[in-house]
C-alpha cells in the first residue's frame, strides 16, 4: 500500500468512526506529518484541558514530537496517562516518536496535550490553533476543535 | 437429581442466576457507604442523604484534564443509557485535591458532565478518612513548572446498593456497555418495580 493510499484509508477509517463530527484534515506543508481528529476537551473555570489528535507520519524516517504551543494557552505540555496497580497517574513526555509510515494517537486515557491558562475566553465550537514542535526543528500548526467536557 | 433439587432450593428466585460483567468480589469485603463531606451546593452531606439510590463512587480531582473527564464522561454515557432508571442512581465524585477543589469548583465541574452527578469535597482530614475507608490511595506529585501539580490517585469505581452495601468494583478500563449492564441489573434487583 502506498503512503498516499494508507493516508486515505486512515482518514476514511477515522471519519467513518466519527460520523457526527466534522474534522479538519490539515495537509502537510513544511513537514511530512498529517494531523486529523484534532480536538480539545473544554472544562469549566479555565481548568486544564486535554488535547487529542491523530498524528500520521508519511515519511520513511521517524518523526519525533517534542512539544506543542498555542497562542490560546499559556502552557501546552505533552503528557501520558497511565493506569497501573489500580492507580491513575500522569507523566510528562519529553519525546513522542511517530514511526515511519505510522501514526500515534493522542487519545483520552493515553498520550495527550495538557493545555493550561487560556489567554482568552474559549467556547465550545471554537477552533484553537496548536503548533506541534518536532525534534528536527520543523513545526506544524493545526486547528483543534473545541468540544464540551463530556465529548466522546 | 438430588443435586438439582438442592440447587433449585438454593435459588431464592426463579430463573437463571444473574451474570455480572464487573468485579463482584468486593461485595462483603469493603465497609458500607459512610462519610461526612460537603457537596457541590456547599451543604454538609452524609451517606444517609443517598440511601435509596444506587451510588457510584469515584475519586479524582478537577485539575485532572484526561482520565477524570474520560471516566466521568463514561459514567454520564452510562446514565444516559439507563434512561428512566438513572433517577435511582447517583454518581458521587469525591475530590482528592481539596486544597483546590472548593464546592464551587466541584459544582462547575460536575455540571459540565451531566445530571445526577454530585461533587464532594471537604477538609484534608475528612477526605483522608474517606479515602482510607475505601483503601483509596492518593498522593500529590511534584510541581509541573506552571504553578500546578498532578495528583496520582486510585482509579477504582465502587458501586453501592440502596442500603449502602458495596456491590461492584469497576475501573476506567471497563466499557460503558458493561457498566450500564450491571447498573441496570443492580437497580432492578435493589429497587422493586
Amino acid at each position: 500500500m502506498t503512503a498516499r493510499r494508507f493516508m486515505l484509508a486512515t482518514a476514511i477509517a477515522c471519519l467513518a468512526a466519527a460520523p457526527a463530527a466534522t474534522w479538519a484534515v490539515t495537509p502537510a506543508v513544511k513537514t511530512s506529518i498529517t494531523v486529523t481528529h484534532a480536538w480539545v476537551r473544554l472544562l469549566p473555570l479555565d481548568l486544564p484541558a486535554g488535547g487529542y489528535a491523530v498524528i500520521i507520519n508519511n515519511s520513511a524516517t521517524p518523526a519525533r514530537l517534542t512539544g506543542a504551543s498555542s497562542p490560546a494557552y499559556r502552557s501546552v505540555m505533552l503528557h501520558q496517562s497511565t493506569q497501573s496497580g489500580g492507580m491513575s497517574r500522569m507523566h510528562m513526555v519529553k519525546q513522542l516518536v511517530i514511526p515511519p509510515h505510522g501514526r500515534v494517537q493522542l487519545a483520552p486515557g493515553s498520550y495527550h496535550l495538557m493545555l493550561t491558562h487560556a489567554t482568552h475566553t474559549i467556547a465550545v465550537g471554537d477552533k484553537v490553533p496548536v503548533t506541534l514542535h518536532f525534534a528536527d526543528g520543523k513545526t506544524l500548526t493545526v486547528d483543534f476543535a473545541v468540544r464540551p467536557a463530556n465529548a466522546h | 437429581m438430588a443435586t438439582l433439587a438442592l440447587f433449585l432450593v438454593g435459588c431464592a428466585q426463579s430463573g437463571p442466576p444473574l451474570v455480572w460483567k464487573l468485579n463482584t468480589s468486593v461485595a462483603g469485603h469493603l465497609p458500607d457507604l459512610q462519610f461526612r463531606l460537603t457537596d457541590d451546593a456547599n451543604q454538609v452531606v452524609t451517606a444517609k442523604n443517598y440511601l435509596g439510590k444506587v451510588v457510584v463512587l469515584y475519586f479524582g480531582y478537577t485539575h485532572c484534564p484526561d482520565v477524570c473527564p474520560l471516566t466521568l464522561t463514561h459514567l454520564h454515557m452510562m446514565m444516559q443509557k439507563l434512561g428512566p432508571l438513572a433517577k435511582d442512581a447517583r454518581i458521587l465524585f469525591v475530590s482528592v485535591d481539596p486544597a483546590r477543589d472548593t464546592p464551587a469548583v466541584m459544582h462547575a465541574y460536575v455540571t459540565a458532565f451531566g445530571t445526577h452527578m454530585v461533587g464532594l469535597t471537604g477538609t484534608e482530614s475528612e477526605i483522608r478518612a474517606m479515602a482510607k475507608r475505601y483503601r483509596v490511595a492518593f498522593n500529590r506529585g511534584p510541581s509541573n513548572g506552571h504553578g500546578g501539580y498532578e495528583v496520582n490517585h486510585s482509579s477504582a469505581i465502587y458501586i453501592f446498593g440502596v442500603k449502602g452495601k458495596v456491590k461492584l468494583l469497576a475501573t476506567p478500563a471497563d466499557s460503558v456497555p458493561d457498566i450500564t449492564h450491571d447498573m441496570r441489573q443492580l437497580i432492578q434487583q435493589e429497587i422493586a418495580p
